[in-house]
């Protein structure tokens, strides 16, 4: 799922300190899982908003939504529908959702209260760790499963760096320890007994499925069609 | 011959090869470089300069490694995957052989989060690249070298002619790991190895004895890193603090100690009493790894204190070094 992190209050605020009518939106996806981003946020982070604008003096209505998902059409249209006198927009969404807000051209502005982090796990309760990068071309059959690109800070694909202490990567420090990727791949492929092919060298990687590619897009046509289909009926 | 450096014709000839580094400074003036090239002439059969060590801006390594070209000195210009795409590093390949470099080291580099590490700002906020691995850069000078093409497939008119080092921590964890990657290394085209500094020989005489099993050594020469050591506080740092760096005891004992209230004089003596010390342990430890089957010869590190390497290399007994 996609992990955020809540931005600090003053920066929110400072979004929307001169607006009357601010729409709190929250989406019902990844972000409510990782607890930034749900309706529950949404209230606590409306209420202290209506707190701090009393308190500065300001007269700010907040209303609250959270909609099942901030980046497809069908639950993004109908908050569309409810706009009237709202003058911004301050989502609670992964920069998918306020991208995808932005793209169906409101008259309004729309601000971002979380950060965007990764795509992670929930390694335990209340802590999330990045597993993948999105590159386009998964190398997990090679590596048993674990990403040297999301996991090892240099992307090494012929790992480990001389880097590697005690399992830990070089970047890895007493308050955030990062395991070295490399040294998992490594104690992994020992217990599968697939050591030998870690002796094969990965070549250069193409990396225009990537980011590096430019954005991404996907189109279906068969999916496409499907829609069609059912607009025509509708019609 | 794959470059015809002093380098490869030193080793091919048979004789102990000595690398020496020369850290260029954070200054637009090459006169640093030019002081440390003289301290350094004629210690070596080439010298190492570092590309933007522990990720802090320098003098770059492709321009100190010219005015060693220009100054008569051979350079083994270092190149990290760090900061570079495949692009820039292939550009800057072909620019450097232009000017006379025949060696370059490929390495990954530290991450950038250690340029803040000291007493610098550094830019622990900047973007790294990674494009290719150190392992895959090899890969990509052998076939600049040897098939006259580009990473991509394109014909270079005049293809590089380099001897291709790469790094080698011999004693970082996962330990079992790293002769096959040192395996890995020679098999991607590596001509040489410069290992991380060595202080615990019989730890990496027991290390040696693997690669030797593998026939390693045969594919690639191995010059054994040796770091100055200046201070006990220097040793006892590394051993906590730089990965697959590990110091025996024995070593750091050796150096003096002096209370924290001493006079000024009592420390002052403390520490050139250090630094003697430092400079006869890095005599026994080049005499000791010279000892080890399959070593090739040994690359000499006085980070920030060039002066002490040509003493080393004397007393060593490893001048003057061969013309070849």
């Amino acid at each position: 799922m996609i992990v955020a992190d809540a931005k600090p209050l003053d920066e929110v605020f400072g979004f929307v300190e001169n607006y009357g009518k601010v729409l709190v939106l929250g989406c019902g996806e990844c972000v409510t899982v990782c607890q930034v981003g749900g309706e529950k946020e949404v209230a606590v982070l409306a209420q202290t908003l209506r707190l701090k604008a009393g308190s500065e003096g300001k007269e700010i209505e907040f209303l609250e939504d959270t909609i099942q998902r901030q980046c497809e059409p069908e639950f993004v249209e109908p908050v569309l529908e409810h706009l009237d006198g709202v003058d911004a927009v301050l989502s609670l969404a992964c920069g998918i959702g306020v991208n995808f807000m932005a793209d169906q051209n409101l008259d309004v502005p729309v601000f971002p209260a979380v950060n965007t982090t990764f795509m992670g796990a929930t390694v335990r309760h209340g802590e999330w760790a990045e597993r993948c990068a999105a590159c386009g071309d998964c190398i997990l059959h090679l590596t048993g499963g674990i990403c040297p690109i999301a996991r090892c800070a240099k992307s090494i694909l012929n790992g480990p760096c001389g880097g590697t202490n005690d399992g830990e990567c070089e970047i890895s420090t007493p308050e955030n320890p990062v395991d070295c990727a490399w040294a998992l791949i490594i104690e992994r492929a020992k217990k599968l007994g697939t050591l030998d092919k870690l002796k094969d060298i990965i070549a250069p990687k193409d990396w225009s499925t990537a980011r590096d590619g430019g954005p991404r897009r996907r189109v279906r046509p068969d999916l496409l069609l499907a829609e069609e289909e059912d607009t025509d009926v509708e019609a | 011959m794959k470059s015809g450096s002093n380098l490869e014709k030193v080793l091919e000839a048979g004789h102990f090869a000595v690398t020496a580094e020369l850290g260029p400074p954070m200054s637009a003036s090459g006169e640093e470089v030019k002081h440390k090239m003289e301290i350094l002439r004629g210690n070596a059969d080439a010298f190492n300069i570092t590309d933007c060590q522990t990720a802090v801006v320098r003098l770059s390594s492709i321009a100190s490694a010219i005015m060693l070209i220009q100054g008569g000195m051979e350079p083994v210009m270092q190149m990290t995957t760090r900061d570079r795409n495949r692009i820039a590093i292939q550009a800057d390949i072909l620019g450097a052989c232009a000017f006379g470099i025949k060696n370059c080291l490929s390495i990954a580099g530290d991450h950038q989060s250690f340029s803040a590490a000291g007493r610098l700002k550094g830019h622990p906020g900047a973007r790294n690249v990674y494009d290719v691995d150190s392992i895959q850069l090899c890969a990509i000078l052998k076939k600049m070298r040897d098939e006259g093409l580009t990473e991509g497939g394109d014909p270079i008119e005049e293809p590089p002619k380099l001897f291709i080092g790469a790094a080698w921590t011999p004693m970082a964890d996962p330990f079992d790991f790293r002769v096959i990657r040192l395996a890995k290394k020679a098999e991607a085209g590596a001509d040489f190895i410069q290992t991380q500094g060595v202080y615990d020989v019989k730890q990496f005489a027991d290390v040696m004895k693997e690669v030797r099993n593998l026939g390693v050594h045969e594919r690639t020469a191995i010059l054994a890193g040796i770091i100055v050591p200046r201070s006990a506080g220097m040793l006892r740092y590394m051993n906590a603090s730089v990965a697959g760096v590990t110091v025996p005891d024995e070593l750091i004992k050796r150096f003096p100690r002096v209370k924290k209230g001493a006079s000024k004089e009592a420390k002052r003596d403390a520490r050139i009493k250090s630094e003697e010390i430092g400079k006869q342990i890095a005599v026994e430890l080049i005499e000791q790894v010279r000892e080890i089957e399959g070593v090739s010869g040994v690359h000499i590190q006085g980070i920030e204190w060039e002066k002490a390497v040509p003493e080393i290399v004397k007393a060593a007994g490893l001048l003057p070094r061969p013309t070849v």
